[in-house]
């Protein structure tokens, strides 16, 4: 099952590494794995895109728990969340396609952010499924290039994720 | 008053603070400032070994044996990857060690300057935590920080790496020790869970067919005497681990030795029978488990660990309780007096009737052949000869299961082998680690002529700092345990298990200034024993030629359950 595990760990030099270090020690695959500064500049949050069954899944949590920068670690899935993710995308459109691919961008609700006479580079969010439908929609359109963020995950309510009391 | 210092004198001062006795190291141009530092005070003291990997493996047996963490110091570049067998050894075992290494000048890191080597990401799967220390007014914080993850929850080896500026002594800054550390993502549970330790009882007192299976959490928790108080107290079967030997009296008859891989035949018996099984300070390694869709396949399984991974990793259980093995077991014994302790008297009288029948086949017994010196034999005698209280280290092969199986172990800490890693090499540099921190007492390595090679240039530190160990050495001529396998499983292809051009163990030893004995008929083991265990002051290295082709049994192939044992 996939599982979007998200980490708020110490924003040190080669956190990241321990992080990925695990991962290829033990096995564990990363879909995709994305991390940045938060508002409290001694933290870094990581989300990561993972596939395992439920034994697998609390090994990698506990294993993550066990890494000394790592304050908190959270499955997104075990409660309601919101995942997003950003995708940009050149697109060829050239004569008919350039209409084609204009339309598929409203309906998906993307947003074109560069046009070249014979592309488009559209930016779209949402869930990672959103943008998977997406491409399948653009069907025999050629695709130039296409960057994706990896998935990002926030939990539903007023509670955030925060530092444990010690 | 505020005293200002160097980051060398920073570095020994926190040594001091933590109340370090000796380093145990090797100097080279990364670490000369430290050095430095080191040579204008006598507090702590410094061990030159011949080789790094040589330092890791003393400061691992010196930390086995006390208790206390272990100090590594060495160069960087190769002065650090040298070390890495070592840390990766006692990273496995869950050794308490603080391993200083030294780093290029900061402003050359990453430059591919002369021995330079990314340490902290060489050591990263293989450490506890590392840190690299860029600036020298953080040096003391990241020293109290390191000694406190690497003592504390499972204890493990942290790196410290110091750019050799970070260690200049013409920059002084302020210092003061500090006296706490606080880390906001590090909180190891002591405390078991009181719900938890109800539900674990209530097997427990219960049990028709109970089994205590503990590990090396014993032993390094210190919590062998509140493991036998519970064990007596219930009147159960144990078995220890290979790490675990020594956490219960291996003379007692509670006890039903070694279990796994080589185990007793009684210990892997009651292991598939038994209907409720409690791990204490264990991992469910491979090499005690077999193939795990066979194991312990009716019993309901408790298991207590320090580390919450180390739950359920390799064998889902029924009762997890995370905490200290000591803290858990000091909670438990009360509960079971008020329980009225075992409540299945009949029951675990005919459990007793079973394991004694298992026990009758008396699985470690071997056939002598004259004068030609067995293995195991040589090990009983060693045991005689020491009265069993001797520190034994091992390398790794047949000779360190013939240690576990023949040496019984009564007390704790006095077993010390390389459990997890399995590093050859290791018996020697341990024995002396062990020997620096009681010179007083008994310390043989038990060696095979293959391992002793690994590091066998520490005869010379052994001689430098006048620690007279003494080598047993079951020299078969064959890398045994390699030999062993390509008997049973390659059609007897013996691979490169054979040992051509071995040296001459006497004059080597004594061209290290020892004294060597060659020993080649069994009449002659036990005289020999006793002539070099009365050369009180002397290293002796004992030769002993023995069986090329003996195998170490019980054995449970790989891939078979704990029941289907090669016995002969």
């Amino acid at each position: 099952m996939r599982h979007i595990i998200s980490i708020l760990m110490e924003n040190e030099a080669g956190a990241l590494s321990r992080v990925a270090g695990l991962f290829s020690a033990r096995g564990y695959n990363i879909e995709s794995l994305c991390v940045a500064p938060t508002h409290d500049a001694t933290l870094s949050r990581m989300t990561l895109v993972t596939h395992g069954d439920d034994q697998i899944i609390e090994q990698i949590i506990k294993q993550l728990n066990k890494l000394i920068d790592v304050v908190k670690v959270q499955d997104m899935v075990d409660a309601p969340h919101i995942e997003r993710e950003l995708m940009l995308i050149k697109v060829q459109a050239v004569e008919t396609s350039r209409e084609e691919v204009y339309r598929l961008a409203e309906i998906f609700r993307g947003q074109i952010i560069d046009v070249s006479e014979s592309s488009y580079t559209i930016q779209m969010i949402g869930p990672g499924h959103k943008l998977d439908a997406f491409l399948a929609a653009l069907g025999s359109i050629p695709v130039v290039e296409i960057v994706r963020s990896g998935a990002l995950g926030i939990a539903r309510g007023p509670r955030g994720m925060a530092v444990p009391e010690a | 008053m505020r005293v200002e210092l160097s980051g060398g004198q920073i570095l020994v001062e926190c040594l001091k603070a933590e109340g370090v006795e000796a380093v145990f190291g090797y100097p080279g141009g990364a670490v000369l400032h430290i050095y430095d530092a080191l040579f204008q005070q006598e507090t702590v003291k410094h061990v030159l070994v011949r080789h790094e990997q040589g330092a890791v493996h003393m400061a691992d047996g010196y930390a086995r044996a006390t208790g206390k963490p272990g100090v590594v110091l060495v160069t960087s570049g190769p002065g650090a990857t040298n070390a890495v067998t070592g840390i990766a050894t006692a990273y496995m075992d869950s050794i308490p060690m603080v391993v200083i290494t030294g780093q290029v000048p900061t402003h050359l890191i990453g430059n591919d300057a002369f021995q330079e080597v990314d340490n902290v990401g060489i050591t990263r799967p293989c450490v506890k935590h590392n840190f690299l220390v860029k600036n020298v007014n953080e040096l003391a914080q990241t020293m109290k920080k390191a000694f406190y993850i690497a003592t504390t929850g499972r204890p493990g080896p942290v790196v410290v790496d110091i750019p050799k500026d970070v260690v200049d002594p013409s920059v002084l800054v302020p210092f003061t020790y500090p006296e706490t550390v606080a880390l906001r993502s590090y909180h190891p549970t002591v405390k078991g869970h009181t719900g938890q330790i109800r539900k674990a009882i209530d097997l427990i007192v219960n049990a028709e067919r109970p089994m205590v299976y503990t590990g090396g959490g014993v032993v390094l928790g210190r919590a062998a005497e509140q493991l036998t108080q519970f064990v007596r107290l219930l009147n159960y079967p144990i078995t220890n681990t290979l790490m675990g030997l020594g956490a219960y009296p291996a003379s007692d008859r509670q006890f039903l030795g070694m279990l796994g891989m080589h185990g007793t035949y009684e210990a892997n018996m009651a292991m598939h029978h038994c209907d409720v099984l409690i791990a204490i300070g264990a991992r469910f390694d491979d090499r005690v488990t077999g193939n795990l869709a066979k194991f312990c396949p009716t019993a309901k399984i408790i298991h207590v660990d320090i580390d919450p991974a180390s739950i359920s990793k390799n064998v889902i259980v029924d009762v997890p309780i995370v905490g200290s093995v000591k803290s858990v077991l000091e909670d438990m014994l009360p509960l079971i007096a008020d329980a009225g302790g075992a409540k299945q008297p009949e029951a675990l009288a005919a459990w007793w009737k079973q394991i004694e029948q298992w026990r009758a086949m008396r699985c470690l017994d071997f056939k002598t052949n004259g004068e030609i010196i067995k293995p195991q034999y040589v090990v009983q005698k060693l045991w005689e000869i020491t009265q069993g209280d001797a520190y034994v280290t091992s390398d790794v092969g047949q000779h360190q299961m013939w240690a576990a199986q023949y040496y019984g172990f009564d007390k704790p800490n006095r077993w010390i082998n390389s459990g997890g890693l399995g590093t050859m090499g290791f018996g020697l540099p341990a024995a002396l680690g062990v020997k620096y921190a009681y010179p007083d007492e008994e310390v043989v390595c038990v060696t095979g002529e293959g391992s002793i090679q690994m590091c066998i240039q520490e005869l010379s530190t052994a001689l430098q700092y006048h620690l007279p160990v003494k080598v047993v050495s079951l020299n078969n001529r064959y890398l045994g345990m390699v030999r062993q396998w390509q008997e049973f499983f390659y059609s007897g292809r013996y691979a490169m298990s054979y040992m051509e051009a071995l040296p001459d163990f006497v004059k080597l030893a004594e061209s290290y200034g020892h004294v060597g004995m060659r020993i080649e008929k069994a009449s002659d083991v036990e005289g020999a024993l006793r002539e070099a265990f009365a050369l009180k002051d002397r290293l002796v290295f004992m030769d002993f030629q023995t069986d090329p082709t003996e195998n170490v049994f019980p054995m449970v192939p790989a891939g078979a359950g704990l029941n289907e044992m090669i016995l002969v």
